[in-house]
């Protein structure tokens, strides 16, 4: 009986949940992908099972408060007992069986689940955490690209996991869970995504000031678009001469120690590779949308849009920042 | 005349200081543990500020860092420890009938180690800058992953100072718990055998021992991590090729049995507490003994369960969560007794049964949310997450905290004589309860959201906003709770209505002697033939001893 309403409720909840969030939510209600959607339904297996142990634990709770509450004319102390055996062992014996039966239901998900090598067909790729970005790889088709992570619908990709300096994790709750990057270690992770669209994600493990704004988009797209933008992105920086002279500009600044622009220079790779910049809805791994008025403020002064950013204000001149800003917009 | 009558303040204060009386230095624990909780309360409330709202900055991200770093360690080392060492040391030797601990010296020796390392950890806010001015108080979380911690990425001196702090603290912690598993064994009065001790005394002999197998390994990391930081060792480096998940394995061995060494002196106040105001013998004492003993030994062989999603193998994952799922099994036996104790009986609700069945309602649900979080895949969702910043403080506030103030309401007439007002106490429990739903209720909501722990800020637009506005106002509600406790104490300390011996018609030794008890305790060693020594006297038609 307290089952029902039970149910009705968490279904109210997760349903009402995601409706407030709208189309940019993370719930891991919504998966869009199949190494998320049995993550779901084990959810609901166990919100029943538990929600059972709650209303009958919680009722006899409530009831023995309400039956057995003292109305002050009792003359003498209630009958003591002292235990009952046939009752104990039943609630030794009933929640073993119960754990026993999570345990054989959780060991299966997980092995069905786990993968440890790439299936057929899958897209490789490698993300890398830094402090506060994600670098992603496709090691196979040579792009190295930032924070915006483009996938095919439909395609099972797989993702190596490394981290350039501390612990973080890789989270999109709409496609998997999280899985740790750790420094020294190699881990793995897959996904599919199943619709067009955009998924966010961000940084789950703590990795120091800006762990808040190490974020995550995943991009799915229809093949042949993610044909063409595959196609673009391994263009090198195009060569369109700029009036300001950006280019030398952007040469002459210790830019260079970190970013790589392919074709123009490689001596970085600390920071965010460059050489597509403008193809990027974001900056600052999504702490900033990539308008005219944004870059400009993070050249200013990268700790204006993300305080404690690892990129130091270089203490550039108006007319330095007019060159860098017309050079970066030419790389599409 | 004596020197108090000459210099009544600083010979008092001379007396406290020098003091290897028990129940002196358990309150002085207490005390200290309750100032830090406001301290760490108000750490927690700037959080809340700070996540109202989204992108709101009323903190700096470094700020908000050092903030829930020092929330965290605060609560745990400088809150939860001094007040389950300080009532075990105050009620220990009364419960057992005994003068004294084992060895007093060792007792005072103990807390003032805990207390200048907590002394030690705050003034991190003064002198944890260091040489790169960067940092105030540590930063790092307080369970200090590897390899965040080194001096590449925490330059400065505040990981060193949370290293010594927890360090000096966490030996007075191993000293005390090798002097109260002593008393236990060794100093009971006559007649009280292992299984006549009342269940504090059992509960809190698992705990001290617990308390002495896993904080040498935390001394033992956390003196690698110093020599990793001053002396160029590179047990946790990884730039030098370290492992960093050597230090996860090595904190959770310490971190998770942590945590039950916080909740298991949380079922002993409420295993004294429930009986007493239901008026009935507590339900199936061995079975509780036996609980209690297995939840020990259980909990330190779960502690991978922090570390699902660090990539270990699918036989390891299953194994830990198979492990985790097992500890529901004593820790239901622990809940259905209590229930079977309240069951039939005549319940009393003054604010200590009021708060003991608070814990009760919620530590069901909290330890609920735990056998979500072992279903492995499920943890890969939720893992680090607001669900588990839900579930923790489901246990830890709702749990813990609700057993300390039943508690802190039970013996309260013990330590000092007076009764606390009820009428507070009852406004008390009320705010603090609906506060702690509405703060802790919606996490879990933020958490299925897809909301991450740690972070000092979160997005708009991704419904986000209503769970943290909600936990925002919880807070707020919380306060007013808080702020009755206090007055509640100062109040009842002055006017409090005066309690006598037994103000509850309670049944162990302690409410046997005074309120407050002599410095010896008893002036006669007591003799016991049961588990409830009173009641044996107050029914002598129908003592307990027949049926134990």
């Amino acid at each position: 009986m307290g089952r029902i309403p039970l149910l009705l409720i968490l279904f109210f909840a997760t349903n009402s949940s995601i409706a407030l969030a709208g189309p940019e939510n993370l719930s891991i209600f919504d998966p869009v992908s199949p190494a998320a959607t049995p993550i779901r339904d084990l959810f609901m297996l166990v919100f029943g099972v538990i929600g059972i142990i709650f209303v009958i634990t919680e009722g006899a709770l409530i009831w023995s408060i309400i039956r057995y509450r003292a109305k002050g004319d009792e003359t003498k102390e209630p009958p003591q007992v002292y235990g009952s055996n046939p009752i104990e062992v039943a609630w030794t014996v009933i929640p073993i069986i119960i754990v026993f039966t999570l345990f054989l239901v959780t060991t299966r998900s997980i092995y069905s689940l786990d993968m440890q090598e790439a299936p057929e067909g899958a897209l490789k790729v490698k993300a890398t955490g830094h402090q506060w970005w994600w670098e992603f790889e496709y090691e196979d088709l040579g792009i190295t690209t930032a924070g915006e992570l483009h996938v095919p619908e439909g395609i099972p990709v797989f993702v190596e996991l490394r981290s350039a300096d501390v612990i973080h994790s890789f989270w999109v709750p709409r496609l998997a869970g999280k899985i740790d990057c750790i420094p020294n270690r190699e881990n793995h992770l897959w996904f599919q995504a199943d619709e067009v669209g955009t998924w966010y994600g961000q940084c789950a493990e703590f990795c120091g000031s800006q762990h808040a704004k190490m974020l995550i988009r995943v991009i799915s797209e229809k093949e042949v678009d993610f044909n063409s933008w595959v196609a673009n992105q391994q263009l090198q920086a195009a060569e369109i001469p700029t009036e300001a002279n950006g280019k030398e500009t952007f040469l002459s600044l210790a830019c260079i120690n970190c970013h790589n622009i392919q074709g123009v220079t490689t001596v970085g790779g600390f920071g965010p590779d460059l050489t597509h910049l403008m193809s990027r809805d974001t900056i600052a791994s999504g702490a900033a949308n990539n308008s005219t008025d944004n870059l400009r403020l993070w050249l200013q002064n990268p700790d204006s849009i993300k305080e404690g950013a690892l990129m130091p204000n270089m203490m550039l001149s108006d007319k330095e920042i007019d060159a860098l800003m017309e050079y970066l917009q030419t790389l599409k | 005349m004596t020197r108090e009558a000459y210099n009544p303040l600083s010979s008092k204060f001379h007396d406290w200081v020098v003091t290897v009386d028990h129940k002196k230095l358990g309150v002085m624990y207490i005390v200290t543990g309750i100032l830090y909780l406001i301290v760490a309360g108000s750490e927690a409330l700037m959080m809340r500020w700070q996540l109202a709202i989204p992108n709101n900055d009323i903190l700096s991200p470094d700020t908000f860092n050092a903030f829930f770093t020092m929330h965290g360690t605060t609560m745990i080392f400088l809150v939860g420890m001094p007040i389950l060492l300080g009532a075990a040391n105050y009620f220990i030797p009364l419960m057992i009938g005994a003068r004294d601990m084992a060895f007093p010296r060792l007792n005072a020796f103990g807390f003032w180690l805990f207390f200048f390392g907590a002394l030690l950890l705050y003034f991190s806010f003064l002198g944890g800058q260091g040489l790169s001015g960067e940092e105030g108080a540590p930063n790092v979380g307080w369970f200090a992953y590897a390899p965040l911690t080194s001096t590449t990425f925490s330059p400065g001196s505040a990981t060193d100072y949370w290293v010594i702090s927890l360090f000096v603290a966490g030996l007075g912690s191993i000293m005390t718990a090798i002097n109260l598993v002593t008393t236990i064994l060794t100093m009971r009065c006559d007649g009280m055998t292992l299984m006549k001790m009342p269940l504090f005394a059992w509960m809190m002999l698992v705990d001290a021992a617990l308390i002495l197998i896993v904080l040498p390994p935390l001394a033992v990391i956390q003196i690698m991590l110093l020599l990793d930081r001053q002396f160029g060792a590179h047990f946790f480096d990884a730039q030098a090729g370290a492992d960093p998940l050597i230090w996860q394995h090595l904190f959770w061995f310490f971190g998770h049995p942590e945590v039950y060494i916080l909740i298991i002196p949380g079922f002993a106040y409420i295993s004294e507490v429930i009986p007493v105001f239901s008026r009935k013998v507590l339900f199936g004492y061995p079975l509780m003994v036996a609980a209690t003993v297995s939840i020990g030994f259980i909990s330190l062989g779960v502690w991978a369960h922090h570390m699902f999603a660090v990539g270990l193998s699918p036989a390891v994952l299953a194994y830990f969560s198979g492990a985790t799922f097992l500890v529901g099994v004593p820790t239901g036996m622990k809940i259905f007794n209590w229930i079977a104790t309240m069951w039939g009986g005549h319940i009393r609700f003054a604010t200590p049964m009021l708060f003991a069945t608070g814990f009760v309602s919620m530590f069901v649900l909290g330890g609920l949310t735990g056998i979500m979080l072992a279903v492995v895949p499920m943890d890969w969702q939720l893992s680090d997450t607001y669900f588990v910043v839900g579930h923790f403080h489901w246990v830890l506030f709702g749990g813990l905290l609700f057993a300390i103030f039943s508690g802190f309401f039970y013996w309260f007439p013990k330590v000092t004589g007076r009764l606390l007002n009820e009428t507070l106490g009852k406004w008390q429990f009320w705010f603090l309860f609906v506060g702690f739903l509405v703060t802790f209720g919606p996490m879990h909501m933020a958490g299925f959201e897809g909301m991450p722990r740690r972070i000092y800020t979160f997005m708009p637009g991704r419904g986000l906003e209503l769970w943290n506005m909600l936990s925002s106002i919880g807070a707020a509600i919380q306060v007013v709770g808080f702020i009755l406790f206090v007055i509640n104490v100062f109040w009842s300390l002055r006017k409090g209505k005066i309690a006598g011996d037994d103000p509850w018609d309670a049944w162990t030794l302690e409410w046997s002697t005074t309120s407050p008890p002599p410095p010896w305790n008893f002036a006669e060693t007591p003799q016991i033939a049961s588990r409830r020594p009173l009641w044996d006297l107050k029914h002598p038609d129908d003592p307990d001893w027949k049926y134990e």
